[in-house]
Parts: C-alpha cells; sequence; structure tokens
C-alpha cells in the first residue's frame, strides 16, 4: 500500500514535495541502505554494488574482476561450489554476482520464511569465498568459452572494436571478460587480489524492497558486509574523447552488417543532462517514432531497430547507438544516420517532439517500479548516481521543466556530426571509410 | 528494448515451471465469444492490457510461413480511426509502452499504461481486431524490416540455424516444423493479400482472449469490455484448431551443420515429448522436474554433475522442457565440449549419464530442493502482475483452461519420483529423436 501510495504521487507533473516511502536505513554498523518496505509478499529484494568494478583489473591481469565475481557463489567456509548451490536451492533463494565495467553488483532475493539463514550463506559467498583451485579452473573454461563465442559474434565484434578504437588501453578498452591469454594466465592470488581491491565497505551501494523492516535490514547488510575490509582499491583515472570521425569495416561473413556508432556524450551530473537524455529519446529512445527508426526502419525497411543511448559512465561518458542492416544497404543507412545527426545539431527537435516525449517519459515513470527487484534495482542506481532520496519525486518536475530552447542549445553543443565514428562489421557495400 | 516484434520461442525456457496462484483472478465471457480474465494487484496504480489471439506460426497456410508473425507487425499500421504508427504514439502520449509477440500458438499484443488509461487502451485495441488498414506501400517497406528481423535473429547467428534447421527434421508432418519468423524464400513473396485473409479470418472475438491485470477490479473491466469490444463481429463457423500431426516417428535423426562462424561447437539433441493438456498435466509436471534434475542448475544438477566436475568432459550442459505447448512439445539436451574433447566423446558422455541416471534414478535430496524452489515460485510469481497475465494468455490460447492453470501448482507438488523416472524413461526414445551436431567448417574442407 505504501508503494501504491509512492506512484501515485510520481504520476503527478507537479513536484509536489510529496513523502516518497523510501527509507535511508542506517545500520548499526554505520552502513546506509535505501528501503521500500512492502509486507504483502512474502520475500525481500537485496541489490549490492561494489563500485569500481572491472575498472580495478590490475595491468596485465584484464579479467580478474570478472572470473573472481563469478567466483563468489563457488563456495565458502565448509561448503564447496556444489555444497553452497545445494544450500541455495534449498532455501529456494536466488543469488546473483556480476562484474560491470564500473560495479561489482550482487543480487539477491530471499523468502520470508528462511531469511536467516539465506542471509548467512550470502554472507559467505561474500565476506568469505572460498576460492578453490578446482573452481577456478572449471569457470576459466566457461569463461574462456564465453571469449571464444565473442569472437564470432558480430555483435560482440563491434563492440570489442568500437572499445578499442575508443579508449585504447584504458580499462573501457578492452572487454571485461579479458582476453584468453589473459585469462588463462590469472592465478589465484591474482583474484584473491581482485577481490580485495573491488569488495570493500568504502564503495558498496545498498538497497532493498519488500518484505523486510528497516531495523532487520540494518542487521542484514552487517551481518552480509560487516567482515569485508574498510577500503579498497583507487579507480585508475577519467580518460577523454579523442576517437575521430571516420567508418571502420571489420570484415566478417555475415548476410547482415551490424553498426555501432558513437561520439562524446554527456556527464550523469551535467545541469543539462536531462535535456541530453530528452534530445536522446527523441533522436534514438529505445521505441517507435524516433528519428532514427523513422528514418531507418518506418520509412525505408532497413533494419529491424536502431537506438541510440548516452553512456554516462563514472571515468569517460560517451553517445552511441547501434543497428543492423543487410550489407547491401549499410553504405546508405550509414549516411542516412550521420545526415539527422547532423541536421538535429543544425535544427533542433520540434515543439511536437519535445512535448510527446515529455509525455511519454513522465507517464512510463512509474512503469518501472515493478516489483520488489527492480525497485531495489532502481533504489541502488539512484544512489550510485549520487541522487537525493526525493529524486523520484522530483524526476518528473526535471523533465517537464526542460524547454526547447535547452534542447537547441544542448544539441548544438553536444551533437557532433564532424566526430562521429561508425564500426560496421560485416560485409557492408556502398561505405565509404575516409572521414 | 520495446520495439521488438518478437517471436516468443526464446521465453519457452522460462515458462515452464511457474505456478501461477497470485493474486485475485476472476473471469466472463462476451456474448460474442471474447474471454476475459482479471488478475487483480492493486499495489500500484498501473494496469497491463493483453490481447491473446489463438492463431499462431503454426496455423498458417501452406507456402505462407510468416505470414502470422508478419501481421503482427502490420498491425500497428493503422485504421479508419488510426494513422499508421499512431496506435503506439497514442499510448505513448498516454505515458505507457506497448508491443506484441509472436509464438508458435498464439500472436499477442499488450500494454501498460497508469490503471485510469484502460479504458482508452481497451477502445483502440477492439478498433484494430477488425479494422484494420493497410497500403501496399506500408505492406512493402514492413516486410523489409522483417526480413531485416529474420537476418539479425537468425542467418547472423548459425546456432540460430542449427535450431531451425534441427527443428525442421524433428517434426516430421506437424507445422512445428516452419520457423515463427518464416523461411526467408516464402517471405520475401508474402503479399498484403495473405496478411488479410489471415487477419480476416483469424482476428475475431470469439478467437481470442483478453487479459486485464493490475489495479482493475472486475465489474469496471467489464463493463469497459462490453463497451469496447461487445460490438466486434465474431468469425462465424470458426473451424476448431486441428493441425497436421505426426505420425509414427520410427528413425533417429542425425544432422551436422557447418559454419565458418562457430566459435564453440555442440551437440544437441531434442526428443519429442507430450505437453499440458486441458485436465491431464501429470506427465508435463513430470518433465518439468525432469529437466530440472538434469540440466536446470550448471552446479547440482546430473547433467552438470558428471561432465562439469573432476575430469570435465563439458564446459556447459543443459535440460530444457517446456509444456505449454498446443501440440506435441519437445524436451531437448545440449553439451558444450571443453577443448579437446570430440563431439562424438561429448555425445557419448552425456549418453552414459542419461543411461546411469535411468538406472540410479532420482537423488531424493535433490528431488526434494526442486520442489521446494517450484513451490517458492508460486511466492515470487506475485510480484510481476505482467508475466502472470503473460502465463494466462499462453495457457489458454495452448488449449488449457482456468482450471488447468488453477490445479499446476498442485499438479507440480503431487509429482513423484517414480513420476519422473516413469516419464524418462518414455521421452527417452530415440526414434523420436534428432541430435545435431554444430561444427566450425574449415577453411577449404567440406564438412
Amino acid at each position: 500500500m505504501l508503494l501504491r501510495a509512492a506512484l501515485a504521487v510520481m504520476l503527478l507533473a507537479v513536484p509536489a514535495r510529496a513523502e516518497l516511502p523510501i527509507q535511508a536505513v542506517t545500520s548499526p554498523g554505520g552502513l546506509t541502505a535505501w528501503l521500500i518496505e512492502d509486507h504483502s509478499i512474502p520475500f525481500m529484494a537485496l541489490e549490492l554494488r561494489f563500485e569500481g568494478g572491472t575498472n580495478l583489473d590490475a595491468p596485465g591481469k584484464r579479467g580478474a574482476v570478472n572470473l573472481m565475481a563469478a567466483l563468489l557463489e563457488e563456495g565458502t567456509g565448509d561448503l564447496d561450489s556444489q555444497a553452497f548451490a545445494e544450500a541455495r536451492e534449498a532455501l529456494a533463494a536466488d543469488f546473483s554476482f556480476e562484474a560491470g565495467r564500473d560495479t561489482v553488483s550482487v543480487s539477491a532475493r530471499m523468502l520470508t520464511e528462511n531469511r536467516d539463514v539465506a542471509v548467512d550463506l550470502l554472507r559467505g559467498a561474500v565476506a568469505a569465498p572460498r576460492f578453490d583451485d578446482a573452481s577456478i579452473e572449471r569457470v576459466r573454461g566457461q569463461v574462456l568459452s564465453n571469449i571464444a563465442g565473442d569472437e564470432k559474434d558480430p555483435d560482440a565484434i563491434a563492440g570489442r572494436v568500437f572499445a578499442r578504437l575508443a579508449y585504447g588501453d584504458h580499462p573501457y578498452g578492452s572487454p571485461s571478460d579479458g582476453t584468453a591469454d589473459s585469462v588463462t594466465g590469472l592465478t589465484r592470488d591474482d583474484l584473491v587480489a581482485a577481490y580485495k581491491a573491488s569488495m570493500a565497505r568504502d564503495r558498496v551501494f545498498i538497497a532493498a524492497a519488500g518484505d523486510i523492516t528497516p531495523a532487520d535490514l540494518g542487521l542484514m547488510i552487517d551481518r552480509i558486509l560487516g567482515d569485508l575490509p574498510a577500503t579498497g582499491a583507487v579507480q585508475p583515472p577519467q580518460v577523454g574523447w579523442t576517437l575521430a570521425s571516420g567508418v571502420t569495416v571489420e570484415d566478417f561473413p555475415v548476410p547482415q552488417s551490424v553498426v555501432l556508432f558513437g561520439q562524446s556524450g554527456i556527464k550523469r551530473d551535467d545541469p543539462d543532462f536531462f535535456a541530453a537524455y530528452i534530445l536522446n529519446e527523441i533522436v534514438g529512445g529505445s521505441r517507435f517514432g524516433t528519428r532514427l527508426m523513422t528514418e531507418l526502419r518506418e520509412k525505408r525497411g532497413l533494419t529491424y531497430g536502431a537506438y541510440s543511448y548516452l553512456v554516462p559512465r563514472d571515468l569517460s561518458e560517451s553517445w552511441q547507438g547501434q543497428f543492423s542492416t543487410d550489407n547491401a544497404t549499410a553504405g546508405q543507412a550509414v549516411a542516412l544516420v550521420r545526415d539527422e545527426w547532423a541536421k538535429i545539431a543544425a535544427d533542433g527537435i520540434t515543439a511536437e517532439e519535445l512535448a510527446k516525449t515529455k509525455t511519454y517519459l513522465t507517464g512510463s515513470y512509474p512503469l518501472r517500479f515493478e516489483g520488489n527487484g527492480p525497485i531495489a534495482g532502481i533504489l541502488v542506481g539512484m544512489q550510485l548516481d549520487r541522487l537525493p532520496i526525493d529524486y523520484a519525486t522530483t524526476r518528473n518536475a526535471q523533465i517537464e521543466a526542460v524547454t526547447l530552447e535547452d534542447i537547441r542549445r544542448v544539441a548544438a553543443r553536444l551533437m557532433k556530426p564532424e566526430e562521429l565514428h561508425f564500426v560496421v562489421v560485416g560485409q557492408p557495400q556502398g561505405i565509404d571509410t575516409q572521414p | 528494448m520495446n520495439v521488438l516484434r518478437l517471436p516468443l520461442a526464446a521465453l519457452a525456457f522460462l515458462a515452464a515451471a511457474m505456478p501461477l496462484r497470485a493474486g485475485q483472478v476472476s473471469d466472463f465471457m462476451l456474448d460474442n465469444g471474447l474471454q476475459v480474465v482479471v488478475i487483480e494487484d492493486h499495489r500500484a496504480p498501473v494496469a497491463v492490457q493483453m490481447i491473446w489471439y489463438k492463431v499462431g506460426s503454426a496455423d498458417e497456410p501452406q507456402g505462407r510461413s510468416g505470414i502470422a508473425h508478419f501481421l503482427e507487425h502490420l498491425m500497428f499500421k493503422g485504421t479508419d480511426t488510426l494513422d499508421p504508427g499512431e496506435f503506439s504514439a497514442t499510448v505513448e502520449a498516454n505515458g505507457g509502452d506497448d508491443n506484441a509477440f509472436t509464438s508458435y500458438d498464439y500472436t499477442a499484443y499488450f500494454q501498460r499504461v497508469a490503471a485510469d488509461r484502460l479504458d482508452r487502451m481497451m477502445e483502440m485495441e477492439a478498433d484494430r481486431m477488425r479494422g484494420l488498414i493497410l497500403s501496399e506501400d506500408d505492406v512493402a517497406t514492413e516486410r523489409q524490416v522483417i526480413i531485416e528481423e529474420r537476418s539479425q535473429r537468425t542467418d547472423n547467428d548459425p546456432g540460430a540455424l542449427l535450431t531451425e534447421q534441427r527443428r525442421a527434421v524433428q517434426y516430421l508432418n506437424h507445422p512445428y516444423r516452419i520457423p515463427v519468423i518464416g523461411w526467408r524464400h516464402e517471405m520475401v513473396a508474402l503479399a498484403r493479400q495473405d496478411a488479410l485473409d489471415f487477419y480476416r479470418r483469424f482476428y475475431a472475438p470469439n478467437n481470442a482472449v483478453l487479459v486485464v491485470a493490475g489495479d482493475v477490479n472486475p465489474a469496471d473491466v467489464r463493463r469497459m469490455a462490453e463497451a469496447h469490444y461487445g460490438p466486434v463481429a465474431p468469425t462465424p463457423d470458426l473451424a476448431p484448431r486441428a493441425r497436421p500431426t505426426e505420425p509414427p516417428q520410427l528413425g533417429e535423426r542425425r544432422m551436422v551443420m557447418a559454419d565458418a562462424r562457430v566459435a564453440q561447437p555442440y551437440v544437441i539433441r531434442s526428443y519429442l515429448a507430450p505437453e499440458r493438456n486441458a485436465g491431464d498435466q501429470k506427465d508435463a509436471a513430470a518433465l518439468t522436474y525432469l529437466a530440472e534434475i538434469l540440466g536446470g542448475n550448471g552446479t547440482t544438477s546430473v547433467l552438470a554433475r558428471a561432465l562439469q566436475f573432476g575430469d570435465a568432459k563439458a564446459v556447459y550442459t543443459s535440460a530444457s522442457y517446456d509444456g505449454t505447448s498446443l501440440d506435441t512439445t519437445l524436451f531437448t539436451l545440449a553439451v558444450v565440449p571443453v577443448p579437446g574433447v570430440s563431439l562424438q566423446d561429448a555425445e557419448d558422455a552425456m549418453d552414459a549419464t542419461l543411461a546411469q541416471f535411468l538406472k540410479d534414478g532420482i537423488d531424493p535430496a535433490a528431488f526434494a530442493r526442486i520442489k521446494t524452489q517450484l513451490k517458492a515460485d508460486d511466492i515470487y510469481a506475485r510480484d510481476n502482475v505482467r508475466r502472470l497475465a503473460q502465463r494466462y494468455g499462453e495457457a489458454l490460447t495452448t488449449g488449457l483452461t482456468l482450471a488447468d492453470v488453477a490445479a499446476w501448482p498442485d499438479d507440480l507438488q503431487a509429482v513423484t519420483p517414480e513420476d519422473v523416472m516413469a516419464v524418462a524413461a518414455k521421452v527417452f526414445d530415440r526414434r523420436q529423436a534428432v541430435t545435431a551436431w554444430l561444427v566450425r567448417e574449415e577453411e577449404g574442407k567440406t564438412p
């Protein structure tokens, strides 16, 4: 019922300073978590994010954080990997551990009826993983299999080539999984070092939703995280955007070319972020009626989908987009995107586009709060973005406040058709690789 | 990705094991034959409308593969009252999102909106049930889109191509042998009239199920449904769904597909398997356990323990089964060998594991864990009303009734290890199986 009240408030475009039922919980041990309490279904979702992620791979150890995270569910204390998985299954709890570029994430859902036991198990995985040699070899094999798969996957190839061109030797320039060579060379010591570097209390963000009280949540997070080291490794430096305009073709035997394109972007805390966010939604948000979908799909049938997205990462920000089109039409489609980019940079968008997009963005915001798991994910994401705890009540008003003039100014500032670089994987025709 | 008009076959593995007992569920029938199901969830002021048509790719006329999915795309092209693209634009202008999907047995359209916008959504959905208008231009452009979709989903991916080829070999006669997206050479010839013929016959209230879920009450839904869907004319004399059925399958089939883009060779085998049937879900419930026991978890399942640990033969193993299907479905096993182990050795190891399993039976502790998890799914499922609506729609368009849906959690809890072993002995019949190898095409070498 609390949630219902919250969403009703958020549906209003007016930023009434209404209370949201997001509670900031401080644990006895001094950790902070955001919580939406809802006792209608007897389970809860927990999200932990450790800032740093695969950016913290030591030089020459690319893939260490990724392999480390994959090993967290491979046993703790008396439990080897099979015994750990059996214990989790017997509780019908779900845990997942994932290494992203900027964070290591831990997601869990646990039934109320056996939550204390489930928490003990999760604590073991997070605070005392075994890193058994047998598990390291087995999971290393799985990672190597994934890497081999990515070598032959056109989408993965496009991402890899684009990242290398844009970021070179910075961690953003290579896959988080590492390379076959780097992963093969990782030792147990490397994994323990990656664990110590990335799983520390000074960088953890916590959110929960569902059937738990603030007091119980405080005890829970102290139990899970209390034994972790206070500090970890320092993040690598920010990296700027140096990639110049052009087209890079990566020959690959597929009938349809995969096209990834991008330019520099905007930081999440930039005052113009909302204007840029709306602008991107109009250019290539993931729905019909955007400029890219209209030009490429609706008018010409050149693609199944064309999208763009802001990528405001911790250490660099870019603006990227993607589509696939038959090899024969790749040149035409690339030219259309470039033209549309230039057109919007010069002319901005229409008042009608802005009005429609605002209605969509404000109206659909409450739809995201679709159950305990998604809610916990949203709350932890807000913290990672350094947003205030009342953000959800002011967010729609911030969308509404963006004017057509703001969009025009931001389009002129941000959109750089002369900087746009395309990576085309396939056997494209009609591509002019000269910028 | 909201904009995907996708064949839902990929979701199959999700749907298998999910019980349904969440939310307050009620139903009624309009005079024109439209069945309406209402699932209440008042936690948030949000509603989802899903209209499910009892028609999918397996109902297509011969030689017109892909027409069900093509029509799904064309349904966004406009009516007397809505211009092309205006449907989705109106949903968005109401702060909602919408999409659609096609599978072998059904085609469904949905919108998620604030609950107070539901009336407008129903008005539009009812309007396009009978009022679709198609121009030749729109058809020609959209045909290019579905061909691009096929390239992206299938032709760019050797694994997807293998699945397509394997199914065509698996089913000797049933149209499940034909891909939902369609064969490319038939897709390029799909015409406006094909779409309209299909539409006029199958898109009708007496061939549809409306599922409304979220912050709604049944009386309001009934009032709106009667106002908007009530006047829509049914298709008279709609024949019962009867597809060509399988003859006895008497011989094992094997295939090898080579592709230069294969990074990781693997072996995959599917067996014909019984589906959930109205009033008879026992075998399907047992097969749901069998898939979990053999390959549901990469650490604890029978295949994982035997092949991925110690002197490991495999880097990945799986077993999958989806019982929610109108006609005979599949039970599928897959093994990805570790480098240096041949596909033959991987397959032999898989068969040795199966043979040992059939001899030893089920570890009681493993059985109990899976039973617990299936029961817990009852609780977890209540958290996502859209997924609940999905399960009702799938069930009611694949020959099941609300009573079957209600009984399914109990059917799952009633399964015994003996039931699982009995169904395993039946389903693992190589005469009804296809074993497919995906191999890397070597330079200058014919596979």
